[in-house]
C-alpha cells in the first residue's frame, strides 16, 4: 500500500494555445465535488494546527493544568492526560508537528526520487542500470526496518531529524515512476531540438522533460507526504518518536503505555485518532480527485 | 545455460547483495548508538540495582564476548555474521540470560496465526468487491469506492484503538488484552481453545478490514483500466455473456494481485506490529514494543532480521515465479 498506484499513461500531449483565462476555467471544470470537499478539509486542518494555538488552549503542551485523566470539562474542552496536560493543546501542537514531519519528509523524498529518477531516465545506459539497482535494493530491504534501526542509532531526534529519517527511506517508488516516465519523454522531438540549438544537458533535464512530469510528481508528493505523517505515528507509537516534541503518535504512544484506552479515557486517544484519520482520508481523497483531472481514464466515474 | 538459469543465477546475485545490505545496516546501525551497546545496558542495570557487582563482572564479559567489542570492526562483522548463519542471534539485555532466538520462537507462532488468516480472507474478499464495483460502475461503485477509501485510509493502528475501546472497553463483548485469558495456561484443551478464540475475534476484525479497504481500491483501478481494454468491446460485440467477460477482466487484472498477496505474506511478520501492541497480543509486535522500552538492542535487531529476511524471501520468490509464469520478463530480463 505504501507504492504509487497511479496508473502510468504517458503524459498527455501539450494542448493547444489557449488564453491563460480559458485554460483556468477547463481546468476548474474538471475538479470534482471530491476536490473541493478534500481541499476544504485540507485547509481546516491546517487552519487548526497552524493558527489554533493562538486562538486556544493553555500556551505549552507539556504544562500540567489538572489531574489525571480529568473528563472533559467547559474549560479544558478535551480533559487532560495521564499527566494532566491539556489535550486539546496538544491535539494542535501535535497535528502541527505530524504536519511538518509529512512535509518535510515529502519534500527530501521527492527530490530524492527525481533526482535519482530523472538522471537514470534520461541517461540510460550505465548510469541508469547503477541508479536503478541501489533503488531495487532500497525497494527491497522493508522500509519499516531501517526506519528502526535509524531511529535507533540517531538516539534523540527533533521533529525535522525525523522526517529526515523518513524522507530518506521512501523515495524509490518516485525515482522508479519518475525514470519510467523520463525515459519515454527524452526521446522526443523537441527534446533533440533543444538539444541541436545548444542547451545543456542540465537545462534538459529540467526544462524540457522534467514539465511533462510535473503534475505527476505532484501527486507523488502529496501520497509521500501522507504516507509520512502514517510513518511518523507509527514509530513514535511503538516508542521511536521524536523526543522533545508532541506529535500524533507521541500521544498515541503515551495511550498505549499508560493504558488510556482500557481505562476507558476516551478523551486522550480519540482526538488524535480521528485527527489522523482526518488528515489521511483528506489528503487521499484530495490525490484521488487530482489523479482524475490528470488521468482522464477515471473521469466520469 | 538456458535464458532460465541466466534469469535465476542474475536475480540471485541481486538478492544476495540486497540480503549483504541489509545484515550490514542492521550489524552498523545499532553500534552508532553513542557510547556502546554494552556499557549503556550495564550502567542500567547498575541504576537499576538488578545485580550485584560480581554477577555485573560477569554480564559486562558475557556482551563483551557476545559483541567482540574489543576486536576490530572487520572482524566483529565476520563473527556476526557466522552467528547470523548459525542462527545465534545473541541474548537479550532486559530478560538476561534468554536468547534472542527463543524469546522470537515464542511469539511468532501467535502472530502468523493472527496474520496468514487474515491477509488470505482481506484479500479474497477484497478483491472480489473491487472487481465488482468496477464492473457494475453506479451507486454500488461509488459507494463502495468511498466506504473502502475510508476504510484504507483509516491507518491500522488507529482503527486497532478504536475497535479496542469500542467493541472491548465500552461493550465489554470481547476480551480487552492478550491472547488468552491471565491464570489460563498454554494447552490442548477445549476450554483454553475457546478462550482463544475470544482474543482472537478483534485483532483479527480490525487487520481483515483495512485490508479489504486496499485490496479492493488496487483491484478497483487495475479492472477499470482492463475495462477499456480492446478485448472487452470485441467481447461484448461478439456477445459473450456478461459475468464470462467479467472472469477475462479478473483474470487480467489478477496478475498484479498475486504478487500483492506473495508481498503481503512476506510482510506477514513486520505488517502488523501495533496491532499486536494496541491488542498487547504476545507476538513479534509485543516483543518488539517491549524492547524498544526496555533498550534491548539484541532482541530489536534479531526482529528486526526476521523481517528482513520474510520480505526479502518472498520479494525472491515472487521474481522466480514471475520468470516461470511470463516469457516476456524472462527474455527482457536476459536482453532478447
Amino acid at each position: 500500500m505504501s507504492g504509487i498506484p497511479v496508473t502510468m499513461d504517458s503524459p498527455p500531449p501539450p494542448a493547444a494555445k489557449q488564453s491563460a483565462q480559458s485554460r483556468v476555467r477547463s481546468f476548474t471544470r474538471m475538479l470534482s465535488t471530491r476536490f473541493y470537499v478534500s481541499a476544504t478539509m485540507v485547509a481546516m486542518i491546517l487552519f487548526f494546527a497552524f493558527l489554533g494555538p493562538f486562538f486556544w488552549g493553555v500556551g505549552e503542551p507539556k504544562q500540567i493544568v489538572g489531574g489525571l485523566y480529568e473528563a472533559p470539562s467547559r474549560e479544558l474542552i478535551l480533559g487532560t492526560d495521564n499527566f494532566g496536560r491539556d489535550v486539546f493543546t496538544q491535539l494542535m501542537h501535535g497535528t502541527r508537528s505530524s504536519l511538518v514531519i509529512g512535509v518535510v519528509a515529502g519534500l527530501i523524498a521527492t527530490t530524492i526520487g527525481v533526482v535519482m529518477g530523472l538522471t537514470a531516465g534520461y541517461f540510460g545506459g550505465v548510469i541508469d542500470e547503477m541508479l536503478m539497482g541501489i533503488t531495487n535494493v532500497v525497494i527491497t530491504i522493508p522500509s519499516i526496518v531501517v526506519l528502526i534501526l535509524l531511529s535507533i542509532a540517531v538516539g534523540t531526534k527533533s521533529i525535522v531529524t525525523m522526517a529526515i529519517i523518513i524522507g530518506v527511506t521512501s523515495w524509490p517508488w518516485t525515482a522508479r515512476a519518475v525514470r519510467a516516465q523520463s525515459s519515454s519523454v527524452r526521446n522526443r522531438e523537441h527534446v533533440d531540438l533543444a538539444r541541436l540549438s545548444g542547451a545543456s544537458t542540465v537545462s534538459l533535464m529540467f526544462w524540457e522533460v522534467l514539465p511533462y512530469m510535473l503534475s505527476y510528481i505532484f501527486m507523488a508528493f502529496v501520497l509521500q507526504l501522507t504516507s509520512g505523517i502514517l510513518q511518523e505515528a507509527a514509530l513514535s507509537m511503538l516508542g521511536l518518536g521524536p523526543s522533545n516534541a508532541v506529535s500524533l503518535g507521541i500521544m498515541l504512544h503515551w495511550s498505549l503505555l499508560w493504558e488510556s484506552v482500557r481505562t476507558g479515557a476516551w478523551w486522550a486517544f480519540i482526538p488524535p485518532t480521528v485527527m489522523l484519520t482526518l488528515i489521511a482520508f483528506s489528503l487521499f481523497l484530495l490525490q484521488s480527485s487530482l489523479d482524475e483531472v490528470f488521468n482522464p481514464r477515471l473521469r466520469g466515474r | 545455460m538456458s535464458t532460465f538459469q541466466k534469469y535465476l543465477l542474475q536475480k540471485s546475485f541481486w538478492f544476495l547483495g540486497a540480503f549483504l545490505v541489509a545484515l550490514s545496516l542492521n550489524f552498523f546501525l545499532p553500534r552508532l548508538i553513542p557510547g556502546n551497546p554494552v556499557d549503556a545496558i550495564i550502567s542500567q542495570m547498575t541504576q537499576e540495582g538488578r545485580a550485584d557487582s560480581a554477577s555485573l563482572q560477569k554480564i559486562y564479559e558475557t556482551y563483551m564476548a557476545e559483541f567482540g567489542l574489543d576486536k576490530s570492526p572487520a572482524e566483529q562483522f565476520v563473527n556476526y555474521l557466522g552467528k547470523v548463519v548459525r542462527g545465534d542471534l545473541g541474548t537479550s539485555f532486559a530478560r538476561y540470560p534468554a536468547p534472542v532466538e527463543s524469546i522470537i520462537a515464542d511469539a511468532l507462532p501467535w502472530t502468523i496465526a493472527l496474520q496468514l488468516p487474515a491477509i488470505l480472507l482481506g484479500w479474497t474478499l477484497g478483491n472480489v468487491f473491487g472487481a465488482i464495483a468496477a464492473y457494475k460502475g453506479g451507486w454500488f461503485d461509488r459507494g463502495g469506492f468511498v466506504a473502502s477509501l475510508v476504510a484504507s485510509s483509516i491507518p491500522y493502528y488507529c482503527f486497532a484503538i478504536l475497535l479496542l475501546y469500542g467493541v472491548a472497553v465500552k461493550l465489554d463483548w470481547l476480551p480487552a488484552r492478550g491472547a488468552y485469558s491471565f491464570g489460563m495456561y498454554p494447552a490442548w484443551s477445549w476450554a483454553f481453545f475457546n478462550d482463544v478464540m475470544d482474543h482472537y475475534w478483534l485483532p483479527f476484525f480490525s487487520l481483515v478490514i483495512v485490508f479489504i479497504g486496499g485490496q479492493a481500491i488496487g483491484m478497483r483501478s487495475m479492472a477499470i483500466y482492463e475495462l477499456g481494454a480492446d478485448y472487452v468491446d470485441y467481447s461484448h460485440g461478439l456477445g459473450i455473456p456478461d459475468n464470462r467477460i467479467v472472469r477475462y477482466i479478473f483474470r487480467n487484472a489478477m496478475l498484479p494481485q498475486v504478487t500483492g498477496l506473495a508481498l503481503s505474506i512476506g510482510s506477514l511478520v513486520g505488517g502488523a506490529l501495533i496491532t499486536e501492541a494496541v491488542f498487547s497480543y504476545p507476538g513479534i509486535g509485543t516483543a518488539l514494543f517491549t524492547a524498544i522500552r526496555q533498550n534491548d538492542y539484541p532482541v530489536i535487531q534479531g526482529i528486526t532480521l526476521m523481517i528482513m529476511v520474510a520480505v526479502l524471501l518472498a520479494n525472491f520468490m515472487v521474481d522466480i515465479l514471475y520468470g516461470v509464469i511470463d516469457p516476456r520478463i524472462r527474455a527482457a530480463q536476459s536482453g532478447q
